[in-house]
């Protein structure tokens, strides 16, 4: 039956969240861009939450309730309160759900008590390729097999990688389709260089270089060509979340200052010129919204979503990046200072053109 | 309940049903009753009165399935709209006249105006609403129609002209449907002096002058009505005759918020109807598309597409918020929270979207989309009306901004 009201567990996970970023992330969100790294105790602080823990394997450790419902909407509140420390929390599930979902159960042993520990450590993906014809499911990175080993080759980048990470996930291509391999940060042949961007400077990410990389064949984790695109999708439904997360903040400062700041004796907020285009944002961050809830909702039935998470993720890129340029049109001169956020949302969402990957839920 | 995005069992045999009825019936005289404007489209007309309003509902599994309520009602507009939105405007029902009675009148009232539309049998009847006048559409409160209370005879006398008038010529003209009238009953005092009036078809003094020669939705009967001191009873007004000058609207005063509140309901229908037509042309090209071996990559990155691919990709996308901004906005009417705001907002998006869709269908199509051969053109015309009727893409954008600026109307115009 059709219905749009979180459950009274989601409702209350969403309150959490919120008080989280309004408290603790936001306030940081400007130090974290300018550092180029999130806030230790705020990333920590997230990690006691539970938030991907709670979502991680029972048998390892987890809370055990994985829902991509319950991912989204915390993933959309992390991401109101910033974007890059939003994915430096939810790194962890980085590697966390490909390993739970696929890996061999010595590899979860190894692996998975370490992401529900006390400590935070974050988890990293490798997938976007430095390229710009870079297409995610036909990656230029290779796997070949070679006895009871596999070959890697390639470069990746985009790549999280914050302090204290010990393995990483990555996408490679193998003769019979995409294949994914879990391997240690510091393995002979393993490179990263960290690499600085436009945007969500707050999360450290590298450049992976993987020369004649040998891993074991356990290294390969079980998942099918099929399987990995699902993850992609994950990826894209997790992420577009994040995305409206980000456009609702964006919007919500422009709302603000609209009505603070005044021309020729009244606040912009009350020209038409200004409401429309505040209104305009509001309308298409809920159809937004909507699209990446319904893809997630398919999530959790276990359906194909490759249609309904490339219409979410496309949909929320192209109406984020409209709300995050409006809102600094809308502050006007002051929207490209750095002392206020709507130029550090723009430089975030702008990404999303070549974005994969970054969370999962 | 948690987030559900499946419609319930009766809720699927509704939409089912609607998407057979509008191939059956209403594909078929499509480009009939577009050419034909102005003729009353008898096959449609009636088996609607005569089967088509009691089909759904007179199959017992639809009776007892679960099903979505409003999101059904608005899942039968999307489908019916898919067939084609002139015919549905021209069904005989009580429209959004039953939508103004239904939320401003009184359980009599509903008794009264709703019971013939019920009745299996007798003659095609239909409900209208008269708002706009030549001088004033967006800003209804400056209607210039009046409405004096007789006191000897207890009427109310109305005066002045209405136009566009959505099915005004079969609830002028056929006996038992009805018009409801906006008008004032105390100018000095604006919003707070308009009411609504129910006028039965055929009361003495109400003139249907004609119907508009229009873009598209030609099957639609919109008309010009003029009332020249036309008396109805005291009982057909709709809410109370006290006029609120200032201050607050007290609960139980039906006047002016009552009516806009009207729009609540009918916002969300409209947005329905407006996906439905976006869905005719978004369906079709798709269609046409595969006949030309044109696969849609949803899996290749969007440099790699096509021009057309990514077209129908950000078309798809589109729709698809428009419809699930209207399911949000029908299942607040179910749960009864106030969806003024939502249903705006869905209307907005709504209106908008199918417009471009429609657009950009005759567009990709070229030539085979600008002929009449096809239906293509027509869902570009017929699509255009959403973006107006029903509060404009403005008003509602007007009253979106008003709600999220938390401003009263005169801090925003």
């Amino acid at each position: 039956m059709i219905d749009f009201e979180p459950s009274e567990e989601q409702a209350l996970i969403v309150e959490t969240v919120h008080a989280f970023a309004e408290n603790e992330i936001r306030p940081l969100c400007r130090v974290a861009d300018e550092a180029g790294a999130p806030p230790k105790n705020v990333v920590e602080a997230a990690h006691e939450l539970g938030l991907v823990a709670n979502s991680l394997p029972e048998a390892h450790g987890g809370g055990g309730e994985r829902s991509a419902m319950t991912g989204v909407l915390i993933a959309e509140e992390l991401a109101w309160g910033d974007l890059a420390i939003a994915l430096a929390i939810l790194s962890p599930g980085l590697l966390g759900f490909p390993v739970a979902d696929f890996g061999s159960e010595s590899l979860q042993k190894e692996i998975l008590p370490g992401l529900v520990g006390d400590a935070f450590v974050p988890g990293s993906l490798a997938i976007v390729e430095p390229r710009f014809d870079f297409d995610v499911f036909h990656p230029q990175t290779t796997a070949k097999r070679d006895g009871d080993e596999y070959l890697l080759d390639g470069v990746k980048c985009q790549v999280p990688w914050l302090e204290g990470g010990r393995h990483v996930a990555v996408i490679a291509r193998e003769e019979a389709g995409l294949a994914a391999f879990v391997l240690a940060r510091d393995h002979a042949g393993l490179q990263a260089e960290p690499e600085l961007k436009m945007g969500i400077c707050g999360l450290p990410t590298s450049e992976v270089t993987f020369s004649s990389v040998r891993v074991p064949a356990e290294a390969r984790l079980s998942a099918s060509d099929d399987e990995i695109r699902q993850m992609i999708n994950r990826g894209r439904i997790a992420l577009a979340a994040a995305g409206v997360g980000t456009a609702r903040a964006s919007f919500e400062v422009a709302r603000d200052y609209a009505k603070e700041r005044e021309t020729f004796g009244q606040p912009i907020a009350t020209r038409q010129a200004i409401a429309f285009k505040l209104a305009d944002m509001a309308i298409e961050i809920d159809g937004a919204r909507l699209l990446v809830w319904e893809a997630a909702a398919a999530l959790d039935r276990g359906e194909d979503v490759s249609r309904l998470a490339r219409l979410a993720y496309d949909q929320t890129m192209r109406i984020a990046l409209t709300v995050t340029d409006g809102a600094v049109q809308v502050y006007g001169g002051h929207g490209y200072i750095r002392e206020y956020l709507p130029e550090l949302h723009l430089r975030n969402i702008a990404g999303f053109a070549s974005f994969e990957t970054l969370a999962l839920v | 309940m948690p987030i559900d995005f499946e419609l319930s069992e009766g809720s699927k045999l509704a939409q089912a049903h609607y998407r057979q009825v509008a191939v059956d019936q209403m594909r078929p005289i499509s480009r009939k009753y577009d050419l034909a404007e102005h003729h009353l489209p008898t096959e449609w007309v009636d088996y609607w009165w005569d089967e088509g309003r009691f089909s759904f509902h007179d199959k017992a599994e639809n009776k007892t399935a679960p099903n979505d309520g409003f999101v059904t009602v608005c899942l039968q507009a999307e489908e019916l709209c898919w067939g084609d939105a002139g015919l549905y405007l021209r069904m005989p029902t009580p429209a959004l006249g039953g939508s103004a009675v239904s939320s401003a009148g009184t359980n009599e009232q509903r008794e009264q105006f709703m019971s013939a539309f019920r009745e299996k049998g007798g003659h095609p009847i239909w409900g209208a609403m008269a708002i706009t006048e030549p001088q004033a559409g967006s800003d209804a409160a400056a209607i210039e129609t009046t409405a004096d209370f007789d006191a000897d005879t207890e009427e109310w006398i109305l005066n002045g002209t209405k136009i566009f008038c959505t099915a005004g010529e079969g609830a002028s003209t056929a006996d038992g449907g009805f018009i409801v009238v906006w008008a004032t009953i105390d100018k000095s005092a604006g919003r707070g002096g308009i009411k609504s009036f129910v006028v039965m078809a055929n009361t003495p003094g109400m003139e249907l002058i004609g119907c508009e020669k229009k873009l598209g939705i030609r099957a639609s009967d919109t008309a010009t009505l003029r009332f020249d001191n036309c008396r109805v009873p005291k009982e057909n007004l709709l809410g109370s005759a006290e006029v609120r000058k200032k201050g607050p609207t007290k609960t139980g005063d039906k006047g002016f918020k009552g009516a806009m509140a009207t729009f609540d309901a009918s916002r969300p229908i409209v947005a329905a109807m407006a996906t439905g037509v976006g869905g005719a042309a978004l369906d079709f090209l798709k269609e046409e598309l595969e006949n030309q071996g044109i696969q849609i990559r949803y899996d290749t990155p969007p440099r790699e597409l096509t021009a057309i691919e990514r077209d129908v990709i950000e078309m798809e996308a589109e729709l698809q918020a428009a419809r699930l901004l209207t399911w949000r906005a029908a299942w607040m009417m179910n749960t009864g929270k106030r969806n003024n705001l939502e249903a705006s907002m869905a209307k907005a998006k709504a209106g908008l979207a199918v417009t471009k869709i429609t657009q950009k269908t005759v567009q990709i199509l070229g030539p085979v989309g600008y002929s009449k051969k096809l239906l293509v053109e027509k869902w570009m015309r017929d699509a255009k009306i959403n973006d107006i009727y029903e509060g404009t893409q403005q008003i509602n954008q007007l009253i979106v901004a008003r709600r999220i600026l938390d401003y009263p109307s005169a801090m925003l115009r």
